[in-house]
């Protein structure tokens, strides 16, 4: 219940507004609670249902209808034709699923985390990402490659990594990062109806989370360009942006530093590559300060680029400070949770960047 | 005719400090024979037969009524070049080879040890696999003349294995190979002047001058692939879309003895075996992987058993009659669903790894010239057709003249287009995307990406 207040309260809405634009007979707008999980659950099925040549392949898929349930009842309804349980062989099944979107085919390939897919790396980038183009045009390569990126809770090292700098650095390839149950379904479907191959990468932190679904993003066509970032929230003083769970932690930064004057607007950034840097350079061109959020490492991520992006662009003219990185730290995942905490951005180290950019 | 070869041979051999083999030999023959004169008397009118019309053979096919003329060859009437050639009806329509028999692995028959050869299968097999062959000596030249650049890998030598599996495949089965295509590219159908023109990187080239050598790309030929052994996965994803698109259709797998030790291979395997997937691994073992020898590489060089619960066969891929039964056997059993299947075409590749590579380090040139000698794929080909009777030494040096000229044409169209222009830079990066801008080298310079 709390979970779901605070995602309302987040959103920006007003339930009395919305409720006042309408005829007084009509009934309030059929917005639902609607977990990531299950979006991104709906998301698939209306696809599979849509176009025969959508299918996903995956370890435990299937049958155990995914290691992290997002696929619950898609075997069931849709059999192992389109629904395929591979052996633990990640270079091998990526490759199969990169070759039969070659072919014809549409498949969504699921990584259990995109840390394993770093086995699979050189088939996403060398055989799906750079096809397109190598062949000036005659090979197409309609794939998803989604699964849970970055930290989750004490899995340490080796299963905590954030890939959106990698995969975002390559070009021929899309890359989104879902925030919401919204974004995750009109993200997937996109990336599913696109021609090219689109990294989707999911925060396993975030399934369980339940947010607001508006009537429109419950219909089957719903979908969320790619490219686009979306202003979660409006300010004056200071620019956030952020993708993924941080967006999350950005609007509580954020509802924390109006109670104190300080409005922030808040960017989720949807969608990594092509990065839609208009939208932060309109807002900083308007709170003239900065902050971005990430939960990957510092060196060479996603808030150095939009940093360097800023600085080519007409924003910087209006920047009143230098733009602040929040980042995780700069270290391998420790598992001890206090470690654990103390090793990724928490909302009071976005209250601290923010006033320290804005010196207060 | 064994001396004058010799006394050629020797003068070369002192021309040029270098042994002059047998092929090399036989080229500058062909090569003279285009200004030597066949001189004969040029009416029409006066046909005279060299000889009476053989008995037609036992199992005659052939329907063509018209007979063409028969001239005799005379020395003292220089200056007329005419077409010598017999009747069709004198050739042999059709005859059965002995091919080698393929060794088995979890297989209890294998492909017939005979095959038959019609005329024109041989003729196109011939045509096949000499456009090939002239086609990666062109690509040699034109690599030394620092015309091509970066990557070059040659297929000459392995000829049989693109024309027999071609022969036993359909056009609408798949194929995808590794770097070694250019062959492959030609047999899935693209012309010799596009595939040239790609190698120049010209805006004619099959990919537009964007791909190079290891990236040409045809209707159900997924090239051309750089990265060792990554195209075996793509292989295995291919014949998947096949069988989930049910359209009874297989598809040929290509990778090396140097690439039969990558793991993901294995992984292919398994869930090629899992699913029954309709596809066809087949091993070009040209027994060196870039400069190491298949003995030092592999703990085992049985490459068709590597497979292990998938059945295989060794097949001589010097043949091209044996890798087509081979081809058409392994094809048979794909599209009887009864899953994948391993083949191994022993072959040689008579240049280096690539052009950067002079292939002699590793192995010595007795071993090169002894293959070419003995078992070279299109003189094998031509030595059987021409001791059955099948064509004429003059229809093959007619078919070597046509080659020569395409590929010259080809030659010139590669060495004169133009090069693909900047504005088509950032093109092609996404399918069916509006257009988009590409960040330069610089942060003013702002280029446009079409789809």
């Amino acid at each position: 219940m709390a979970a779901s207040l605070r995602c309302f309260l987040r959103s920006g809405k007003n339930t009395v507004s919305a409720l006042q634009l309408r005829d007084f007979h009509r009934s309030a707008p059929a917005a639902v609670q609607m977990t990531v999980r299950d979006a991104l659950n709906q998301a698939m099925d209306e696809e599979l249902e849509r176009d025969e040549r959508v299918f996903l392949l995956g370890e435990e898929v299937a049958q155990y209808d995914g290691a992290y349930k997002v696929s619950r009842g898609l075997w069931k309804k849709y059999g192992d034709k389109r629904i395929i349980d591979t052996p633990i062989s990640e270079m091998g099944f990526t490759g199969i699923a990169v070759g039969a979107a070659m072919a014809g085919l549409r498949p969504i390939c699921e990584f259990m985390t995109f840390n394993f897919s770093m086995q699979a790396i050189d088939q996403i980038i060398n055989s799906a990402a750079k096809t397109y183009y190598m062949s000036a045009g005659l090979q197409s390569v309609p794939i998803v490659f989604r699964g849970p990126n970055g930290a989750s809770a004490g899995v340490a090292a080796q299963h905590s990594q954030c890939f959106a700098a990698w995969y975002g650095h390559c070009p021929g390839l899309k890359v989104v990062s879902p925030w919401n149950s919204e974004d995750a379904k009109g993200l997937l479907k996109s990336a599913i109806r696109d021609e090219n191959p689109v990294v989707v990468l999911e925060n396993e932190l975030l399934y369980g989370v339940p947010f607001e679904m508006s009537e429109e993003a419950q219909s089957k066509d719903f979908t969320i360009p790619i490219g686009k970032a979306k202003i979660e929230r409006q300010g004056n003083s200071i620019t956030l942006v952020a993708h993924s769970r941080y967006v999350g932690h950005c609007l509580d930064a954020a509802a924390v530093l109006a109670k104190e004057g300080i409005e922030c607007e808040v960017i989720n950034l949807r969608t990594i590559r092509p990065m839609d840097v208009e939208s932060i350079e309109t807002s900083v061109m308007k709170t003239n300060h900065l902050v971005t959020v990430e939960g990957g490492w510092p060196q060479f991520g996603i808030g150095a680029e939009i940093c360097a992006r800023i600085m080519e662009g007409p924003a910087f003219n209006y920047l009143d400070s230098p733009v602040t990185r929040v980042t995780g730290v700069d270290i391998p995942m420790p598992y001890a949770k206090i470690l654990e905490d103390h090793s990724l951005p928490q909302v009071k180290d976005i209250i601290f960047s923010v006033k320290k950019t804005l010196n207060i | 005719m064994k001396t004058m070869l010799a006394i050629i041979s020797n003068a070369l051999c002192r021309m040029t400090g270098r042994n002059a083999g047998a092929q090399t030999v036989s080229e500058l023959l062909t090569d003279l024979s285009e200004f030597v004169d066949l001189t004969s008397p040029a009416a029409p009118a006066s046909a005279q037969t060299q000889r009476l019309p053989p008995k037609p053979p036992p199992t005659a096919v052939s329907t063509r009524a018209a007979a063409v003329l028969l001239v005799s060859g005379c020395a003292d009437r220089p200056g007329a070049r005419v077409v010598v050639s017999r009747s069709f009806a004198d050739f042999t329509p059709q005859a059965t080879f002995d091919i080698k028999k393929c060794d088995l692995h979890r297989l209890e028959e294998g492909p017939p040890v005979k095959a038959e050869l019609t005329r024109e299968q041989g003729l196109q097999y011939y045509r096949t696999m000499q456009t090939v062959r002239r086609m990666e000596l062109k690509a040699d030249q034109l690599y030394k003349q620092k015309i091509i650049r970066g990557f070059c890998h040659l297929y000459d030598g392995q000829e049989a294995c693109a024309a027999g599996i071609e022969a036993a495949i359909n056009p609408s089965d798949h194929l995808i190979t590794a770097y070694r295509a250019h062959g492959y590219t030609y047999t899935r159908g693209v012309s010799v002047k596009e595939i040239l023109a790609e190698l120049t990187g010209r805006r004619g080239g099959v990919a537009k001058g964007k791909g190079g050598s290891m990236h040409m790309y045809a209707p159900h030929f997924y090239g051309g692939n750089g990265i060792v052994g990554a195209q075996v996965p793509l292989g295995a994803g291919i014949a998947l879309a096949c069988q989930y698109q049910g359209k009874n259709q297989v598809c040929v797998t290509l990778y090396g003895d140097g690439a039969a030790n990558q793991g993901q291979l294995f992984e292919s395997y398994n869930m090629a075996a899992l699913w029954k997937l309709p596809c066809i691994f087949i091993c070009e073992n040209n027994k060196y992987g870039m400069g190491t020898s298949v003995e030092r590489a592999a703990a085992s060089t049985d490459y068709y058993k590597r497979g292990d619960f998938i059945p295989g066969l060794r097949v001589d891929g010097m043949d091209v009659l044996c890798v087509r039964e081979a081809t058409q056997f392994a094809a048979d059993h794909c599209r009887a669903g009864k899953g994948p299947i391993i083949m191994e075409l022993q072959t040689y590749r008579y240049h280096g790894h690539s052009m950067s590579d002079p292939g002699v380090s590793y192995r010595t040139r007795e071993e090169i010239q002894e293959v070419r000698s003995k078992s070279d794929p299109i003189s094998m080909l031509k030595e059987r057709m021409l001791s059955h009777n099948m064509a004429s030494v003059e229809e093959f040096k007619e078919i070597d003249i046509e080659i020569r000229k395409q590929v010259e044409e080809a030659t010139q169209f590669a060495t004169s287009d133009p090069e693909p222009p900047l504005e088509e830079l950032c093109n092609h990066i996404f399918s069916k995307n509006p257009p988009l801008e590409v960040r330069g080298t610089s942060p003013w310079s702002k280029l446009k990406s079409v789809s």
